[in-house]
């Protein structure tokens, strides 16, 4: 069983987030960068499966030389080896530029199984996953939180408003991975020593098969006029050192009188 | 030439998701500013009745996809019924929910179109013509605005963004469509769907949440919360930290890695407000945060405070809305 994880490098969550002066896009000095979060039960999930069924694990991922770092984070946890994906012609691809390299990779890469985390925690769009089962032609199950490998197909859950739907999905498939469905490891010190010699391929434009015009911003079907502040938010109302029926009761009465919400 | 709105009407046995009224009400002013029609699109199996009563709520016309592959929800059956009825109908603009569905559906009818889209959007205008949308990014911290190139410009709109259509007289045309996929081409079928507890008011569409977190010290603590949620006709919700400590269950968590919720009314008890769980809540209408600690970052984000122990709290409250709605 060969299994392949697409992974994203997106900033840590507590950053602090600054809007460049042209609106264009964020301050990216100073911040701290992780794999997102979702990408590591997709990791965790690949490095299972091999460990159960045996076979291979790739990481790949899409971004300038300072994404490699997340990816050695990937090989430390335990995954095989990398590819990582990178040309000036992939600046400012969207979510379907982004896919269309990716799928060049997946289909020289010949997997079993696709892992992606639920969604990047930069932009939370969640298409990149459907854009690949799309363009490859492959089955796609989003959000899964449980998941077992049979002979040639797979029985995974997901979560729905109100419960979970069962999916059965012949393989290849591409598949999403949501809370739950594993707790990450953390890389061990022999496991980052190891992932420092793990082979970790160059994947360039020439390499896709693509044209320059497919990928980067000229390849982009979403463009962005301007990033936004968070609208400024009154300061709220808040009571302490009062007894608490007081507090209680003013709050109720300005849900209703002020918040005409109750 | 593309023209007007299509928009996705959600449906599970037969009834349709709140956020499909929603769709129609956005869909509906949309289509006014850039002129055209407002259609729907009904995927499932015996829908055709259920699919003309979106005539009432402002549809002229609704494309119905309806045979057995579709009884259950599946991507890429859904995927190619949804994305015929758009060719078909050629609107400018397709607009989805960002429910578990639309989630799932809306990139992959994108990609067969290949077209871009906008997910997960919480304002949608018109300018010069064309789509210019809004959505939150960085785990809420700020938000991007956005535009589509190609046609038709697709979003998923996050739930309870925009208020459900009113009910009035009117009728559909109703329009066949062929899926353009047979049932052994769906390679990832729901064999079925196991249901949580039934008559709980799903999260992502409740207009009320009452919420808790660390602070209510344990499963059992809970229930008045419950009881709360019962009076003002709540859903319940927890933080990362209580489920993490078993106090609430996985489908309960509202933040980064459970779900986000848009409600008019948002209390959280017990609740830090880190930034995992306000990146699930921020666009919540109105915050209201009862913690103990008045360093709590949760007061920041509060519309409403009160600095408490919320055992004290709670049955106050729930005495005081009792009163105020009897009257």
């Amino acid at each position: 069983m060969k299994v392949l994880v697409c992974m994203k490098q997106t900033p840590d969550t507590e950053a602090t987030i600054k809007i460049t002066a042209d609106k264009k896009g964020i301050e990216e000095q100073n911040i701290k960068w992780i794999m997102s979060p979702y990408d590591e039960f997709a990791v965790e999930q690949a490095i299972q499966i091999k460990e159960k069924l045996g076979g291979e694990t790739v990481v790949v991922t899409m971004g300038t030389d300072r994404v490699i770092e997340s990816m050695r984070t990937a090989l430390a946890m335990g995954i095989d080896r990398g590819v990582h994906c990178w040309d000036d012609a992939f600046a400012g691809s969207d979510a379907l530029a982004t896919a269309k390299i990716l799928a060049s990779v997946i289909k020289a890469e010949n997997p079993d199984l696709v892992l992606c985390g639920r969604q990047a925690i930069d932009f939370d769009q969640a298409q990149v996953p459907a854009y690949l089962a799309e363009l490859l032609g492959w089955p796609q199950v989003y959000a899964v939180c449980k998941l077992e490998i049979q002979e040639g197909k797979a029985i995974c859950n997901r979560r729905i408003e109100g419960g979970e739907e069962v999916i059965e999905t012949s393989l290849p498939c591409v598949m999403t991975c949501d809370k739950g469905l594993n707790e990450p490891r953390y890389a061990s010190l022999p496991g980052i020593m190891k992932a420092k010699k793990k082979e970790v391929k160059k994947w360039t434009l020439a390499e896709t098969g693509l044209s320059a015009d497919e990928v980067g911003e000229a390849g982009s079907k979403v463009k962005i006029i301007e990033y936004l502040p968070l609208p400024e938010r009154p300061p709220g109302k808040i009571f302490k050192e009062m007894e608490t029926e007081d507090m209680v009761k003013e709050v109720v009465k300005l849900l209703r009188e002020e918040a005409k919400i109750i | 030439m593309a023209s007007g709105v299509m928009i996705f009407a959600e449906q599970r046995e037969g009834k349709f998701r709140k956020v499909a009224y929603e769709l129609l009400n956005i869909g509906r002013q949309l289509a006014d500013q850039l002129g055209g029609p407002l259609s729907a699109v009904v995927v499932g199996k015996g829908v055709k009745d259920l699919a003309s009563s979106l005539g009432k709520y402002g549809a002229e016309k609704v494309y119905v996809i309806d045979g057995d592959p579709f009884e259950l929800y599946s991507s890429q059956g859904y995927a190619s019924a949804v994305a015929n009825a758009i060719k078909q109908a050629d609107p400018a603009v397709f607009l989805t929910g960002a429910s578990a569905m639309g989630k799932d559906l809306t990139p992959r009818v994108s990609a067969k179109l290949g077209v871009g889209m906008a997910s997960d959007c919480t304002a949608l205008e018109v300018v010069d013509g064309k789509l210019q949308i809004t959505r939150p990014v960085y785990s809420g911290k700020c938000y991007i605005k956005v535009e589509l190139v190609g046609t038709p410009q697709i979003a998923s709109v996050r739930p309870n963004t925009y208020p459900v259509a009113e009910e009035k007289e009117g009728g559909a045309e109703i329009v066949e469509v062929d899926p353009g996929i047979s049932a052994d081409e769906i390679k990832a079928k729901v064999v079925r769907v196991e249901k949580a507890a039934e008559g709980k008011i799903e999260l992502t569409e409740a207009e009320r949440i009452v919420s808790g977190g660390r602070g209510m010290k344990s499963k059992e603590n809970f229930k008045i919360l419950f009881d709360l949620a019962d009076v003002i006709g709540a859903a319940v919700g927890a933080s990362r930290a209580a489920v993490d400590s078993g106090y609430a269950s996985q489908d309960m968590q509202v933040g980064q890695t459970g779900k986000v919720v848009n409600p008019n009314l948002y209390m959280a008890f017990g609740i830090s407000g880190a930034i995992q769980h306000l990146a699930g809540m921020r666009t919540s209408k109105v915050i209201v945060a009862v913690n103990k600690d008045p360093e709590a970052p949760i007061f920041q984000k509060a519309d409403y405070g009160i600095v408490d122990d919320l055992f004290k709290v709670v049955p106050i409250m729930i005495e005081e809305f009792k009163k105020l709605l009897q009257e």
